[in-house]
């Protein structure tokens, strides 16, 4: 049992390594001060001429061990009752049985009085100790894990279990194997020295990760031999922080390698793809980063349950006041007397004590008597109903995601009740409303735009589709129709570029694909990210292909001629090159998952040097000239436009031989061919060269075509994947990825092979990414660079003042076309990417290389260096292009919001995106509705935004004020005063560094105040630490439950932050769920989780709360009364044993049963009538006064308990037992049929544990009554309830105590129930109709809403069109706050389609509002599952659908199916 | 490390769905019965248990009136005794005072013969407990750990047979009754046997074993109040001696309230009192020993008929005749707001 040792020195260690270096588990350890180096750990491997050394450092160090256990076998006691012992609950019963070995005090026997504290203790315990088994279990199976480990001994590698590693050994592991510690890899089988892990038990992330080789070790061509290893490794001390290490490989002859985090393999990854590796072990045991990171779940207290706290202070206050009360009138009792009577025991001095110390004594006589007012009881019994309330939500089938097999985890075990009491939700946009399937939808290259109409047409497909059911096709199939689908599509766009008519067909056409493409989605989604067909098959653009497809003949001139043809055709080569390079896309084959592919591997020979194609294209530009004038084949294709087989073949010549046709068209054509009738050359070209190039051309051909649909990426980000796949659309299909080279199958080009220098990866700091390779052409160092906008944007070479350069001019005139595009794919909703570029002379790039190679290899201010080094790079880049990515909405999202937002939720959006981006998504989803009024909020400094927000105040007021005068004119039915105060509902947009100011503590307030009155609020551009202050605030200051749901690494700030963090299990890894209190798949979970769990917990857990302090005030009360009767001397009536099992026994399992399974509304009826929500919410089922009303009864019923049966047997030569005896029964019956009234639903388990409940007390009352007759005094009921059991007396009693006692309780629900319904009480009524009648029910009671809404809605229209003034004013402070009447207006909107399907007279009316505040009118791509449904027959509805962009002058205006 | 079967395909078929099932239990959709307080079943609830409530406190009211009761007080009676009393010196000087009263009817059936202590807390919480019941089951207990003290030992050691308060201050007063006629007065025949719980009598109370009393208990001593030791209760019936006596065993069942009775003894039907106790003048015979004028107490001889519902005390049958009252209002006064709110639209119940 070494372990309690190693434990306490790796404790003390770490409380050393803590004192010293502050906090070494912050995770911006990165960015620390600088240390000294003798806090970094240094690793030697205990072999050769280090084994002194390494008994002297390594021993330090902890090894692979694991215990997560909290217990040993020998402490486990101790301890366990150490931590319990922590709980005031349980300090409160130890209080109660120390106070009770005090004589003069004493009120029960000593161990009836340990008996509550020791049941509670072992019920914990028992549980305690069963988690803490399973973890053991757990442990021992991890730690005695097999690994292949170097021993010194037999010069091998041998099987050593995990335990025995330790640091400074060598591990050697094969392919799917998983790493038992932290080490830094030397060898990898793999010959680029790569080696690919799955991180999915760390973060989730399915995809793999490439780990390196430490520099100069990877040119090993043999495995490294850990005998001749003679360096030592220095890296810093063990910290959580997953994504960065530092360090450094010291070599014999002094010389340093630099240590990141691409040459550590984490401990819990598995090893993919990679023969063998073998590392170093850095990290052991808990000292690993995965364990570090492992901090167990997390408690967060429930509103519920601060507030239960509150009432239990009320309890002890009513305690204090009973034992006062005790206290007081024993003393005047006992000072009545002049001498010492019978009764009054004296003490065994034979002294009495003044009546003012025998009331001090009988005050904690009493605390000790009267103990269970306090309903300790309460908290165990919470804990197990909230066990069974998680139980039951992670058992709800509707949870349940097939696509992803995963249901709702709930991580946080006590906080379910809160679920029902959310009163703002804030979430993330991109993966939580979003699907995060990246779409590609737009490009702009070079000022000009390229719409990809027929890629939306593509999409809207898909949408369709998605209703359709999806019939699990075998993928390969689905893939290869599809493929050949696709071809056909390529193909007639190649054939007929600017027919519309063809477009018409080809979007019809689409359907069909998709359904065949839906098939392979699901086998797909389970082990490649980001791959579903709608993400990877992007539909050219014809203009662009037209263009695309003369680049070969451009492309080697560009050198000479610089015409603004060529050079837009140089800009879209790079734009797509920069593409498919600029990236980190692994690329594999889908049947062997992750294979890399490689081109070496293929039988071809991959064309290397520029000299070679040049040679080739001359010698078929001469093959070109000869056969030209061949317009047979020509004709044949076209004459017969259907024939499948021929535009296979077309299509097929094209794809294998782009390069030569590229280069044939070049000397055939003139340059300058833009029109459009040239466009069919290239295809004629194609067929030419089916026979021209086939030659050269069979290797390859057969070889590419072979792989090419296995094609397989694997991005880390969904964009990036969105973008390689347009490339290949383009064919410029990014062939492989090594470490030094990528491989661009270009269409024009054939294989190009990049010879990577560089990969600057992307962070959230820099917000882009670079790539330096060599270009295989001009054989120049060139960076391309993707990222945001708004930092590209400013990267540019600026034009100097007087644009001189032809070229200059071009670029200034491009940037400002393309920030135009920007900002309108960013009003559609798009996600945008800026595309650059930058040339490099080797002699500048040799130069940037060192700087970076320093900044790389320091340890300390690294992220800085390394920063300042990026911005070198990419600096003065030259702007290709820009790209728009649309990323769609997830399915049935704007069905929840509407449903939370009518349960009275406020939904804020918390995005990184930009403004018009957020905007968008949000008018897409129902966040904001057309006829809102969108307050932007954008000021660059703290003042104008304090300006603004006033503004804004101050025009809120007028509205509601000039709405009230209105009302009053118009005489219109005041509504029932909504919850929102301003007539109008108004939506509030804020930027990000906008955001900055308004968090400044001056600001807040008015901010707080202003959000208050809009009923959604945008944040765009929010960083990670934004949201999570944001939702502070609302939390601290409004004092509202917030509930944060968000799916990414940057939502998890936010998530820990909120009363209730949700995380969406989706695309971006775990970290979100890891954060999280709940996990759910899809964010449209979110409303069964809320409305019908939330509601259900709540309510649950409030009504058996409450019953709780009921049961717990009446049962004592009982006591107090009859301590009037005895002098106050603390006597109870009723045996002592009863007296607490009473509590424990036999009223303890129904109250339980109550709040798992009390279902007060139907699930169906709360998800139909979100309203339901609003008890929840305004905390309605637990407010002070229902405390104070059950207080209340509980005393009355009391009452009437007592003294029916005092006045009964008043006089009578009753002895005590046999007077508590009926009181204690009758108690049980009115406690027990109080919950029955309480109960709205009654299964067999409540009618079984209630009889049950009955039946035992009056089973163990007989037989404790049968044979206890010698225990101590007072306990002594001998015979008691048997004597009772035949006395009618006694029956008359209880019935008539419990008929009284229940009466008002009783009458009060009736009462309720009739003159003044609650809506859960009218909701309830509801389920008892057939579902036929409940149907047209619950349509009446939306009707009445409705009607509200209406009344409302006219008001609305009221204020708008007598708003127009306002507008303008609202123009006036434009300069402070630029005002976005969004132009934009989602299609079809929910709540408008209803009304006029109802309300045909509002109809108008809705329309002049729409009229009045939209300037534009644009399709958001609405999702089909909210259209289908809301406009029921939009066929007809040609105004629904209609879709007009009248900005876009290259758009094809779109005939709709009337 | 546990969820990674994702990867291969095949082995994630293989994998179980997590599926949750699909059982009523599960999905919160077990069959329930939901109370429903419809105007029918409201209102049959109340008038059922009005209706029953109103029948039961009748017959309750009637048999308790049919009870006859002769309650008399007689601590202001036999003042000087009290004065007597008073002193704790004079505890051993016998002290006797009569009390008449007259029967104006027969008292028939059964006659009970309680004595009525007022203000005298037995139910106090160091009282109570101040007893042991091991000694009392005739065990040879060490009654100093237990709960008797300071009525546990004498100073010198000897235990006290009974210990603890209760039995220390047992009620010691002596009370005959006399039927006076014209000339001569005649004891009325009492039952001193057969008062207490027939479970107290055979198993909660036994006397040590031994072969008579006295050596039975033997090195214990009487307590501080009594005058005779405890195998001097009752010298004429060995089963009514020791623990075993029935007063003791009354005395020893603790009383509910400050003001209490316990039966004393049972009116004999033989000869005379055969039907009961005939119309005319009586006289308590009272030996006058227990004090009660340090507590202000008093005391009472009460000669009393029982019935099946108890004692004389109404309160239960009135009790229900209220409650049933009121439940019978109660349905009348909804029957009513049914009624009128049925014709409002507002009106949500069925």
């Amino acid at each position: 049992m070494a372990d309690p040792i190693r434990w306490a020195r790796y404790r003390w260690q770490r409380l050393i390594s803590a004192g010293g270096e502050g906090s070494s588990n912050s995770s911006n350890k990165c960015y620390q001060s600088p240390k000294t180096i003798g806090k970094h750990r240094i690793v030697i491997p205990c072999l050769g001429h280090f084994k002194e050394e390494y008994e002297k450092v390594s021993k330090l160090y902890m090894n692979n061990k694991i215990r997560t256990t909290k217990y040993t076998l020998l402490n486990f006691l101790p301890r366990n009752l150490f931590e319990q012992f922590h709980r005031v609950a349980n300090l409160y019963f130890l209080f109660l049985v120390i106070l009770n070995w005090v004589p003069l005090v004493e009120a029960f026997q000593k161990e009836i009085a340990m008996l509550p504290l020791v049941v509670v203790l072992i019920i914990i315990a028992v549980k305690d100790g069963l988690e803490d088994y399973s973890k053991y279990k757990m442990d021992k199976q991890i730690n005695n894990l097999l690994t292949k480990v170097y021993s010194r001994k037999e010069k091998k590698y041998i099987d050593e279990c995990w335990k025995n590693v330790s640091v400074g050994d060598f591990i050697r592991l094969s392919r799917n194997e998983i790493i038992p510690a932290d080490m830094v890899l030397l060898y990898s089988s793999d010959l680029d020295g790569i080696c690919y892990i799955e991180t999915a038990s760390l973060d989730g992330e399915t995809n793999l990760k490439q780990r390196q080789v430490v520099r100069g070790y990877s040119e090993q061509v043999s495995e490294i031999d850990p005998e001749k290893f003679s360096s030592r490794i220095e890296c810093e001390s063990p910290n959580n922080n997953l994504s960065c290490f530092r360090g450094f490989v010291e070599h014999s002859n002094k010389e340093r390698v630099g240590l990141s985090k691409e040459n550590l393999l984490l401990r819990g990854c598995t090893v993919r793809n990679t023969e063998a590796v073998v590392g170093i072990v850095v990290y052991a045991g808990h000292e690993t980063k995965a364990m570090l990171n492992n901090s167990g779940p997390h408690y967060k207290r429930s509103k519920l349950e601060r507030r239960v706290n509150t009432d239990i202070l009320w309890c002890v206050l009513l305690l204090i006041l009973m034992c006062l009360t005790g206290a007081i009138g024993h003393g005047i009792w006992l000072s009545r007397y002049s001498e010492i009577p019978f009764f009054n025991i004296l003490e065994p001095d034979g002294k009495s004590i003044p009546p003012a110390l025998a009331g001090f004594n009988m005050f904690w006589t009493m605390i000790i008597l009267l103990q269970v007012l306090i309903p300790i009881s309460l908290y165990v019994s919470i804990e197990i109903v909230k066990l069974g309330q998680i139980y039951l939500i992670q058992n709800d089938i509707d949870f349940y995601h097939e696509k992803t097999d995963s249901t709702i985890q709930c991580r946080a075990l006590n906080i379910a009740e809160d679920l029902g009491q959310i009163q703002y939700i804030f979430s993330d946009k991109t993966g939580t409303l979003t699907e995060n399937k990246m779409v590609f939808r737009r490009c702009s290259i070079a000022g000009q735009e390229y719409c990809h109409e027929e890629n939306a047409k593509r999409l809207e497909s898909y949408q369709e589709m998605d209703l359709k059911d999806e019939d699990s096709a075998d993928c390969q199939d689905g893939s290869s129709i599809h493929m050949s689908e696709w071809q056909r599509h390529n193909c007639r766009t190649v054939n007929e570029p600017l027919n519309r008519k063809s477009l018409n067909q080809l979007s019809d056409s689409y359907p069909a694909l998709g359904r065949e493409d839906g098939a392979g989605d699901v086998p797909h989604s389970g082990h490649v990210a980001f791959s579903s067909p709608i993400e990877t098959d992007v539909v050219p653009d014809t203009e662009l292909l037209e263009k695309f497809s003369q680049i070969s003949s451009h492309f080697y001139q560009q050198s000479e001629d610089s015409s603004e043809l060529a050079l837009e055709t140089m800009y879209i080569t790079e734009f797509f090159l920069a593409l498919s390079v600029c990236n980190t896309v692994v690329v594999s084959g889908p049947s062997q998952p992750h294979q890399k592919m490689r081109l070496s591997s293929l039988g071809g020979v991959p064309i290397k040097s520029l000299e070679e194609i040049r040679q080739m294209f001359q010698r078929l530009s001469i093959r070109r000239l000869s056969s030209s004038p061949l317009p047979s084949v020509k004709d044949s294709s076209s004459e017969s436009p259907n024939s499948f087989v021929s535009k296979l073949s077309v299509f097929r010549s094209k794809l294998v031989s782009p390069a030569l046709d590229g280069a044939a068209q070049r000397a055939a054509e003139p340059p300058n061919t833009d029109s459009p009738e040239n466009s069919q050359v290239p295809q004629e070209l194609d067929m030419v060269n089916v026979a021209a190039g086939c030659e050269y051309n069979t290797a390859v051909s057969s070889v590419e075509w072979s792989q090419l649909p296995k094609l397989c990426y694997e991005a880390e980000s969904p964009d990036e994947a969105a973008l390689v796949h347009a490339a290949k659309a383009y064919k410029c299909i990014l062939q492989s990825r090594t470490p030094d080279q990528v491989t661009v199958n270009f269409a024009g080009l054939g294989s190009l092979t990049f010879q990577l220098l560089h990969i600057l990866p992307f962070d959230s700091v820099r917000k882009r990414m670079s790539v330096v390779v060599r270009h295989p052409v001009s054989n120049k160092v060139v960076v391309y660079t993707k990222g945001a906008d708004s930092v590209i944007m400013d990267l540019l070479r600026t034009a100097s003042e007087v644009a001189t350069n032809n070229s200059e001019m071009e670029q200034k005139k491009i940037k400002e076309r393309t920030q135009k595009h920007l900002d309108n794919y960013a009003r559609r909703g798009l996600r945008t990417l800026c595309i650059a570029k930058k040339v490099m002379s080797d002699a500048e790039y040799a130069e940037w290389l060192n700087n970076h190679f320093l900044a790389e290899t320091s340890i300390d201010h690294r992220e800085e260096l390394l920063l300042e080094s990026a911005i070198r790079l990419e600096s003065e880049l030259t702007l290709l292009g820009a790209t728009g990515i649309e990323d769609r909405l997830q399915e049935g999202v704007p069905d929840t919001i509407q449903a939370l937002r009518k349960a009275g939720i406020k939904i804020w959006m918390l995005t990184g995106d930009k403004r018009e981006t957020a905007v968008n998504i949000a008018y897409a989803c129902k966040l904001l509705e057309p006829d809102d009024r969108i307050f932007t909020l954008k000021s660059q400094s703290r003042d104008a935004c304090a300006l603004g927000m006033r503004k804004i105040l101050e025009s809120f007021q007028k509205n509601t004020s000039s709405k009230k005068k209105f009302s009053h004119k118009r005489e219109l039915v005041s509504a029932s005063p909504s919850t929102q105060a301003p007539g109008f509902s108004a939506g509030l947009v804020i930027d990000g560094r906008t955001l900055e100011y308004v968090l400044h503590d001056s600001l807040q307030n008015i901010f707080l105040e202003l959000t208050e009155k809009c009923r959604a609020v945008v944040c765009c551009r929010a960083t990670p630490l934004q949201k999570s202050v944001l939702v502070q605030l609302v939390r601290n200051k409004l004092k509202a439950m917030t509930l944060a749901v968000g799916d990414g690494a940057n939502d998890v700030s936010m998530i820990q932050v909120a009363d209730a963090g949700v995380g969406i299990s989706g695309q971006e890894g775990m970290q979100a769920v890891m954060a999280s209190d709940f996990a759910i798949s899809q964010f449209r979970h979110l409303r069964k989780l809320l409305l019908v769990h939330g509601h259900w917990c709540y309510t649950r857990l409030t009504n058996m709360v409450l019953y709780f302090f009921y049961k717990n005030v009446a049962y004592v009360n009982l006591l107090f009364w009859y301590q009037f009767f005895c002098g106050f001397s603390g006597t109870s009536m009723t045996d002592h044993w009863i007296l607490i099992l009473f509590n424990l026994l036999f009223t303890s399992v129904p109250p339980i049963i109550y709040g798992v399974l009390d279902k007060d509304v139907s699930a169906e009826v709360l998800m139909q009538l979100p309203q339901l929500y609003m008890t929840g919410n305004k905390s309605m089922a637990y407010l002070p006064s229902t405390f104070w009303i059950t207080l209340l009864d509980a005393f009355y019923q009391s009452l009437i308990c007592f003294f029916v049966p005092y006045f009964t047997y008043c006089g009578s030569d009753i002895d005590i037992l046999s007077f508590g005896n009926p009181i204690n029964t009758a108690a049980l019956f009115i406690i027990l049929f109080h919950l029955l009234i309480e109960c709205k639903s009654v299964t067999w388990i409540h009618a079984v544990v209630i009889v049950g409940s009955i039946l035992f007390y009056l089973l163990f009352t007989l037989a404790f009554g049968a044979t206890w007759k010698t225990h101590n005094p007072p306990s002594n009921p001998y015979w008691i309830m048997e004597k009772h059991m035949i006395d009618p007396v006694f029956y008359l009693v209880c019935f008539l105590t419990t008929c009284v006692a229940l009466l008002p309780r009783y009458l009060l629900r009736v009462l309720q129930g009739t003159l003044f319904p609650s809506p859960v009480l009218r909701a309830k009524q509801l389920d008892r109709l057939t579902p036929e009648e409940q149907r047209i029910a619950i349509k009446r009671w939306k009707d009445d809403c409705i009607v509200n809404c209406r009344v409302e809605f006219q008001a609305t229209f009221g204020s708008s069109s007598s708003a127009v003034g306002a507008v303008s004013e609202e123009e006036s402070i434009a300069s402070v706050l630029p005002t976005s009447k969004t132009p934009f207006q989602a299609c079809s909107t929910d709540g408008l389609v209803e009304d006029t399907v109802l309300l045909p007279d509002v109809q108008d009316q809705s329309r002049n509002t729409n009229d009045l505040n939209s300037e534009m009118t644009i399709c958001l791509n609405p999702s089909k599952e909210t259209t289908s449904d809301t406009c029921g027959s939009s066929n007809s509805r040609a105004e629904v659908s209609m879709c007009a962009s009248k900005e876009d002058s290259s758009a094809v205006s779109l005939t709709k199916k009337v | 490390m546990k969820n990674k079967t994702s990867f291969l395909p095949q082995e994630g078929e293989a994998h179980p769905s997590r599926c949750p099932d699909n059982t009523a239990f599960k999905q919160q959709k077990l069959p329930a019965w939901k109370p429903q307080l419809t105007i029918a079943s409201v209102l049959s609830s109340f008038f059922l248990i009005g209706a029953f409530c109103l029948a039961v406190g009748v017959c309750l009211i009637l048999s308790a009136n049919s009870v006859r009761e002769i309650q008399i007080d007689y601590s202001d009676k036999c003042s000087d005794c009290s004065k007597l009393r008073e002193n704790s010196s004079n505890w051993s000087k016998e002290c006797h005072c009569s009390v008449n009263f007259t029967l104006k009817e027969d008292v028939l059936d059964d006659v009970f013969m309680y004595y009525g202590l007022q203000n005298f807390y037995q139910n106090h919480r160091r009282y109570v407990i101040s007893r042991s019941d091991a000694q009392l089951l005739g065990r040879n207990v060490n009654i100093q750990k237990s709960y008797c003290a300071p009525f546990a030992t004498y100073r010198n050691g000897t235990p006290m047979a009974p210990c603890g308060a209760i039995a220390n201050s047992m009620f010691n007063d002596t009370i005959d009754l006399f039927y006076n006629l014209k000339s001569y007065a005649i004891q009325v025949p009492l039952l001193e046997t057969g008062n207490s719980w027939w479970t107290d009598k055979n198993v909660k109370f036994r006397n040590p074993n031994s072969y008579n009393l006295s050596s039975a208990f033997a090195g214990t001593a009487r307590p501080p109040y009594w005058q005779k030791p405890v195998y001097m209760l009752d010298k004429e019936d060995e089963r009514n001696n020791g623990y075993l006596n029935d007063d003791f065993i009354i005395w020893m069942r603790v009383s509910a309230f400050a003001t209490f009775r316990n039966l004393y003894r049972r009116v004999k039907r033989v000869g005379r009192f055969a039907d009961g106790l005939p119309a005319g003048n009586y006289t308590f015979r009272i030996s006058y020993n227990f004090p009660v004028t340090k507590f202000k107490g008093r005391k009472h001889v009460i000669l009393s008929t029982v019935v099946w519902s108890g004692g004389s005390n109404p309160f239960l049958g009135i009790a229900y005749v209220v409650s049933g009252t009121a439940a019978t209002l109660t349905g009348f006064v909804i029957a009513a707001i049914h009624l009128k709110l049925r014709k409002k639209k507002t009106y949500f119940q069925k």
